[in-house]
Order: structure tokens, then C-alpha cells, then sequence
């Protein structure tokens, strides 16, 4: 299945959220996931369904002012 | 001291995270200056980097405060969902709100900024909205929930200082009891100084530190700006006159030719 993680196409065999993060190697706890633009909070990603065109973003802790 | 939704801190001076060198010399000057609140963003992470949650790692170990934003954030929805996520990540409900409407200046797209502060404050946020120094918005901020605002000193990384010291003049007089922060655009110690001397309660910057030569020194310059101004308002400074009004006594000055 084809997806757009962060702007990029990207292929995963995964369906589940929490199991493409693991696939895309997110292992750590400090990002948050949003997709096609809809907040999916950590404890919803095991039952989170990707289809095919979804768009995911992965975000973390960064500098700001 | 400062209070901000209930938290009260002993240093006036919120310092971003963004531009420094290196980790090394952002922790270094936060130490230095020992602020006590820090802000900091969410950007994409390609899989396997780790390098947010070592950052996230890093500003946890100083045991101080963060307050996350919304920079960058354009649209209300964008603001809202990144502020959701915000939550998650950094575990805390503070939010500094930025709405942006124009990006030359990155001044706040007013509308978007009340009608987002709107919705956050009903999911449980406490907001920290980037604002101007207008006063009705000021008001409309409050009204659907903020109990702190953060007026724009000139434009973000401008290093101009107060561009409208009599708005915030004006901002302070009639909102005696509600915490105002300078956002953006402070420059030098001497125009935190300049903020803080007219009533304000607090000055956010970034870039004045993290690009000036010597961040470390400069955040603590900043640090005793902040305290000194804030010495100087609650001093009562003097009236500003136009005439000189000598300072030695006239009367018993001797006759000479």
C-alpha cells in the first residue's frame, strides 16, 4: 500500500498506524501522528486503519521560539 | 511575581530553543540565565533519527517548564490540530498560539488567532496567544477564555524593539490584572528592559540570544534586563517632562560674579 508519510510517497505492507510506525522505524514515544490532517492520538493507533493515498504526518519535539 | 494560569516563576524572561550553535550552548545559556520557561515546536521526523525525543530528552533533564507553540501555523484548523498534538507530546496544557496571516511580517492573522483561542480554551487549554497590541483583540481574547496575552514587540527575529510602546502603555492601563508577555521582536536587553519598565510582566525571545555572538552571555544580559526593568515599574518611575528641572538646590546658592 502506498501512503504519503510527510510529503513523501512511501510503501508499507502494514495497515495499522501503530504497526507502520514500527515498520517505518518510529520506535520512540516522543512524536505525535496526525492523519489527513486529524489528530490520532497515541492510545488510538492500534485500531487505526490506513487505506490507500492516506496522508500521515509524523512530528517531534524541535527548537522553537 | 509573575503568574501565569496559576504558575508563578522568580525569572521574567521566557527563552526559545531554536538557531544556537549547538545542544550545548542552549543549555549553557539556559542555566546561565536560569529561566525557568522555555518554548519549543513540533516539526517532521524521518523514522529511525530519534533526535526529537533526544531533545525532548535534553530540555527534561533542565526540570524547567516548557511552553510549546503553534509556529508556523496558518490556518485556524492547523493551529488546533498542532496544539492537540502539542498536548500529547510535551504533556502539558499551555500553548503559545501563534496564528499567522502574513508571512513577511508573520504578524497574527487576528481573526484566526481569536476564533482558534476559542476552541483551545474550551478543550482545555490554557492559551498563550501571539497577538498585537490592539486593544479590542486584546479584549475579544479574553473574552473566550485567555487569562494571559502576549502582544507582539515588532516582528519576529526583527530585533526592533517596542514598535508601539504606547499600545502597550495602553494594553497595560486597562488590563491592570491580566499577565502581558512581549512576544518577538526584542533585540537588544536594553528594549526588554524598556518592556518590562512599562508594566509588562514577562519578554519571550529567541533569536536576540541563540544568533547574537556570545549566547550564553547574552542570555543572561537579558535575564538581568528583565529583573531590572521590572525593579524599575514597580519603583514608580518618575514623570517624563519637557523642561530641565535642576536636581541641586537653587535657594543658598552664593551671589558671584
Amino acid at each position: 500500500m502506498r501512503i504519503v508519510l510527510n510529503g513523501q510517497n512511501c510503501d508499507v505492507k502494514s495497515t495499522t498506524l501503530d504497526q507502520i510506525l514500527i515498520e517505518c522505524n518510529y520506535i520512540n514515544s516522543a512524536i505525535a501522528t496526525a492523519l489527513n490532517d486529524t489528530i490520532v492520538h497515541k492510545q488510538a493507533r492500534v485500531g487505526t486503519v490506513l487505506n490507500e493515498g492516506d496522508r500521515l504526518e509524523v512530528v517531534a519535539p524541535i527548537g522553537g521560539g | 511575581m509573575p503568574n501565569f494560569y496559576n504558575v508563578e516563576i522568580d525569572n521574567a524572561l521566557f527563552l526559545g530553543t531554536a538557531q544556537y550553535p549547538s545542544p550545548a550552548i542552549l543549555i549553557e545559556a539556559i542555566r546561565h540565565s536560569q529561566v525557568q520557561i522555555v518554548t519549543a515546536s513540533l516539526r517532521r521526523e524521518a523514522g529511525g533519527s530519534g533526535a526529537g525525543q533526544h531533545f525532548w530528552d535534553m530540555i527534561k533533564g533542565l526540570g524547567i517548564r516548557v511552553l510549546p507553540n503553534t509556529a508556523s501555523c496558518y490556518s485556524v484548523k492547523e493551529a488546533v490540530t498542532t496544539a492537540h498534538m502539542a498536548r500529547e507530546v510535551f504533556d502539558t496544557t499551555w500553548i503559545k498560539l501563534e496564528v499567522i496571516g502574513n508571512s513577511d511580517t508573520l504578524q497574527p492573522d487576528i481573526f484566526g488567532l481569536v476564533e482558534a483561542a476559542r476552541i483551545l480554551c474550551e478543550d482545555g487549554f490554557e492559551v498563550f496567544p501571539y497577538t498585537t497590541e490592539d486593544l479590542v483583540l486584546a479584549d475579544k481574547l479574553l473574552q473566550v477564555g485567555c487569562e494571559v496575552l502576549m502582544p507582539w514587540g515588532s516582528p519576529i527575529g526583527s530585533g526592533r524593539g517596542l514598535n508601539n510602546p504606547y499600545g502597550i502603555r495602553t494594553l497595560r492601563a486597562h488590563f491592570p490584572d491580566v499577565p502581558l508577555i512581549i512576544d518577538a521582536g526584542i533585540g537588544l536587553p536594553s528594549q526588554a528592559a524598556q518592556a518590562m519598565e512599562l508594566g509588562c510582566d514577562a519578554v519571550l525571545l529567541n533569536t536576540a540570544v541563540a544568533k547574537s555572538g556570545d549566547p550564553v552571555t547574552m542570555a543572561k544580559a537579558f535575564s538581568d534586563a528583565v529583573s531590572a526593568g521590572r525593579a524599575a515599574f514597580l519603583s514608580t518611575p518618575i514623570e517624563m517632562s519637557d523642561m530641565a528641572q535642576p536636581s541641586t538646590p537653587v535657594i543658598g546658592k552664593a551671589f558671584l560674579s
